[in-house]
């Protein structure tokens, strides 16, 4: 199974096995991962589940396509970088295997 | 749910199902919503009623069509000029557009001009001088006489947040809660401030001429944290024709305001409706935050959203044509058991308690849902220490509207 760091704002690294298919969102909330929401649970609806690429992944993951429902949800995010991507939108594929995310300081 | 005492029984299953209309304030004054929702989604998920005060509207009722809706902004619109977000229409020529009843572009630049008031950083800062009035107000109640919690607690303790919001001065704010529910009132309800569309706009104008002048003041001073400066300095916001300023001025009042508050009433209503869970709070009051949610969820303090077609569509296999209203029913997708298990009861330790329509979804989602929760959250902390014991004395009074599920009135013992 494709493995996954999620580091909380304060630094604490959590480092979980997701099953492929999943998303990025679902093995945070799944595993209790604290710092990622995900009020409307996977729906691209609410912006809870934002996190950061870490720059070498950013290849690999990608970018919301401009234009996108989320491109428009993270827009609101009060706390959006060019790096920030919505993780119910990223779906565990072998691909992402030792991706590492960063939560923000809190989820709006 | 138990419907008041008083209330007059109407057998629901007996009215014709093309005839249910359940856009009637009544409804919702009287506390009786609850089984004609439950028969809608039962028998008639979406459903459409031809014939009422508003004009014939699709009715929503089920929790994965609202959001259905809610993410399709490109179909389904908040425009003002389309009729915006509640089912009864504002007067033509008195609309008051904000950015809550527009569509992008012009929605997510105005949004974004106050969202970084309600963001995580400031919350943080924030967080201690809520604490310190929410204290100061709680140790300001009498013990061992009946009081009315609304006033002395949920408005008092709104207030004085919309006062810090806009740095309006502090000893007038009840003037900011005034114009409140003067911005929500239903002119045809025999006790509310306004009782005609003109004198509500007249009322309005008096708010937009005061706001306007602190507006002004802080355009001339430099950038400041609060919302008027907020928005007396930014490209998208600084130059709103005089409805749409009354609007915005409106609508952030309003927002912040009549939600939070019912949902510090209506929180204390629900943990006396079910005394257990009110004893599993005083066991662990490390349940607060997920209380808080239950809380919102359960009282669903906005009842409706209103969207309008802009192109023929399909929602829950009707055929919604080009024009037509959609009406969002949060209260009855709050307790669709579809998504939500055992959704009539009120668990404070539900698992996933965030997930409920209350604050609304995609891009209109409440930007305040965080400042609200946190709230929330102070005031119940800051309850378990001091009164382990509130009782209700008697039945709420309730606001005549089918948009804020608004309570007036509530009378409250705390023991001597
Ligand atoms: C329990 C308390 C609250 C509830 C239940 C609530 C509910 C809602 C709902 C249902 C919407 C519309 C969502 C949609 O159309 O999908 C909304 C939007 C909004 N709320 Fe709240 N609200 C609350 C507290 C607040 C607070 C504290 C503020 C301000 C500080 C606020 C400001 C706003 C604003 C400005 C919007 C418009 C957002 C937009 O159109 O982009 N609300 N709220
Ligand atoms: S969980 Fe709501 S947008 Fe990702």
């Amino acid at each position: 199974m494709p493995k996954i760091t999620y580091v909380e704002y304060g630094g604490r690294e959590h480092r979980v096995e997701v099953p492929l298919g999943l998303s990025v969102m679902r093995g945070a909330v799944d595993n209790n991962i604290p710092g990622i929401d995900a009020d409307c649970g996977g729906e691209c609806a609410c912006a809870t589940c934002h996190v950061y690429i870490d720059q070498e992944w950013l290849g690999v993951t990608g970018m919301p396509v401009p234009g996108s429902q989320e491109a428009s949800m993270l827009s609101f995010a009060a706390l959006a970088q060019p790096n920030s991507r919505l993780s119910c939108q990223l779906k565990v594929s072998e691909a992402l295997d030792g991706l590492v995310v960063r939560l923000p300081e809190g989820q709006h | 749910m138990t419907a008041p005492l008083d209330a007059p029984h109407v057998d629901v299953d007996s009215i014709p199902l093309d005839r249910m209309d359940v856009s009637d304030p009544k409804l919702y004054q009287d506390d009786v919503w609850w089984p004609y929702f439950a028969r809608l989604r039962r028998e008639a998920p979406v459903h459409y009623c031809r014939q009422s005060l508003y004009g014939p509207y699709w009715s929503l009722t089920k929790y994965k069509d609202i959001m259905q809706v809610e993410v399709n902004h490109q179909v389904y619109s908040s425009a003002s000029e389309l009729g915006g977000i509640a089912v009864e229409d504002q007067p033509k020529d008195m609309d008051r557009p904000s950015f809550i009843r527009m569509d992008p572009p012009k929605h997510d630049e105005q949004r974004m001009v106050v969202s970084p008031v309600v963001a995580p950083g400031n919350l943080a800062n924030m967080e201690g001088v809520i604490r310190e009035r929410t204290a100061r107000v709680l140790d300001g109640l009498p013990r061992g006489e009946t009081f009315d919690w609304v006033d002395r607690v949920s408005v008092e303790l709104t207030t004085m947040m919309l006062a810090t919001l806009f740095d309006y001065p502090f000893e007038d704010r009840r003037q900011l809660t005034y114009w409140s529910d003067v911005a929500i009132a239903n002119v045809r309800s025999p006790d509310a401030p306004v009782h005609s569309e003109e004198e509500k706009f007249a009322e309005l104008t008096k708010m937009t001429e005061a706001l306007g002048k602190l507006f002004n003041e802080r355009a001339q001073q430099p950038p400041k944290f609060d919302l008027l400066s907020m928005l007396a300095h930014s490209e998208a916001t600084r130059n709103m024709p005089f409805r749409e300023f009354m609007g915005t001025l409106s609508l952030l009042i309003v927002g912040g305001n009549d939600t939070t508050r019912n949902s510090m009433t209506g929180g204390l209503m629900a943990l006396n409706e079910h005394p257990s869970e009110y004893q599993k709070l005083r066991d662990d009051p490390s349940l607060i935050p997920s209380m808080v949610s239950e809380v919102i969820r359960y009282v669903t303090p906005v009842i409706h959203m209103r969207r309008t077609a802009t192109a023929d569509g399909e929602i829950g296999g009707k055929h919604v044509k080009k024009g037509d209203k959609v009406v969002m029913w949060y209260v009855s997708g709050n307790r669709d058991p579809d998504a939500i298990e055992d959704p009539d009861n009120f668990i404070i330790d539900r698992p996933r308690p965030r997930q409920h329509l209350s604050f609304g979804f995609g891009i209109h989602r409440c930007v305040g849902n965080r400042l609200a929760e946190l709230q929330l959250r102070i005031l119940w902390e800051e309850i378990m220490q001091r009164y382990p014991v509130i009782e209700v004395m008697g039945p709420a009074k309730r606001v005549y509207s089918n948009f804020i599920h608004g309570i007036r009135s509530l009378p409250v013992r705390i023991p001597a």
